[in-house]
């Protein structure tokens, strides 16, 4: 990993993105196990069905752990000190999603270099679903 | 109608131990490839004592909790609740090996459009077996009414 300096990195930069999916039943029935996660709305449509739903919706923890793979590729997982995201709409089967990071402000008035960056998550149609920000402290 | 009375409401504090396989599967169901989720030799190369778990697990760590939130005391069904907002505050990393103390607490509901929507904030507290803390985590959970 080439390491981000706080000195080389101009408000505006975009951060390499990561492209994840096109997500599948067996996507979701596999982070539901590994995560936790056990809402029948994400892995049994007859649920989903009966919550209203056409077909089941994946998880929003899942996006998060995919976005958050635009940080991770950046800088070292130590860097990141807030991570945060707004989940704006449901993604579904066949979703692609690309994830991407872009730096909106720099900070030098604390003792540490903090790079804030915005985070997005959006479908093969360009609808978005997540709306992300994250605080990352860089070395000089 | 959510429960205003359930304001305040705590999950009691339960320690839950980080094992290997929970972390490698997690990485895995993720698409991680980073070996220091997977691999203690490649973690300690890159100065961890163990394999590292990655930045949104700790949400896992609370869907572990034996005794979590029982949603149909406050007035929701499981399967109308989604989730709208998650933040992670980070204060130490979590490995392989670690014992996690998870400490929930909620901390508002209220309802919008006339009460079509619920609301409930969450914030959760992490410590490991050191008493040092790991994540702060405040998720914040819509629930829809059915008509």
């Amino acid at each position: 990993m080439e390491v981000a300096h706080f000195d080389r990195i101009s408000i505006g930069d975009e951060l390499p993105r990561v492209e994840r999916g096109p997500l599948t039943r067996t996507t979701l029935a596999l982070f539901a196990g590994a995560s936790g996660d056990h809402n029948p709305v994400h892995i049994d449509i007859d649920a989903a069905r009966a919550a209203g739903l056409p077909d089941v919706i994946g998880h929003g923890m899942l996006s998060m752990a995919y976005l958050a793979q635009v940080l991770t590729e950046w800088v070292p997982q130590s860097a990141i000190r807030a991570y945060s995201a707004r989940f704006v709409a449901p993604t579904h089967v066949g979703n692609a999603l690309t994830c991407t990071g872009q730096v909106v402000d720099k900070d030098f008035s604390g003792e540490q270099r903090i790079v804030r960056i915005q985070l997005q998550v959006i479908d093969q149609f360009g609808e978005i679903k997540i709306r992300g920000e994250a605080e990352v402290t860089l070395p000089t | 109608m959510i429960e205003r009375s359930c304001i305040g409401m705590e999950t009691p504090e339960f320690p839950i131990e980080i094992e290997r396989e929970m972390v490698r599967q997690f990485a895995a169901a993720i698409s991680e490839t980073n070996p220091v989720y997977f691999d203690v030799f490649a973690a300690r190369a890159a100065g961890h004592p163990n394999i590292l778990a990655p930045p949104t697990f700790g949400f896992t760590i609370n869907n572990f909790h034996p005794q979590p939130f029982d949603f149909a005391k406050l007035g929701l069904k499981v399967d109308q609740v989604l989730h709208a907002e998650q933040k992670f505050v980070y204060f130490a990393p979590i490995h392989v090996g670690d014992t996690i103390r998870v400490h929930g607490r909620i901390t508002d509901v209220f309802e919008k459009r006339g009460g079509l929507l619920g609301f409930v904030c969450m914030s959760t507290f992490a410590k490991n077996q050191h008493d040092h803390a790991v994540i702060e985590m405040v998720t914040v959970l819509v629930c829809r009414k059915q008509a």
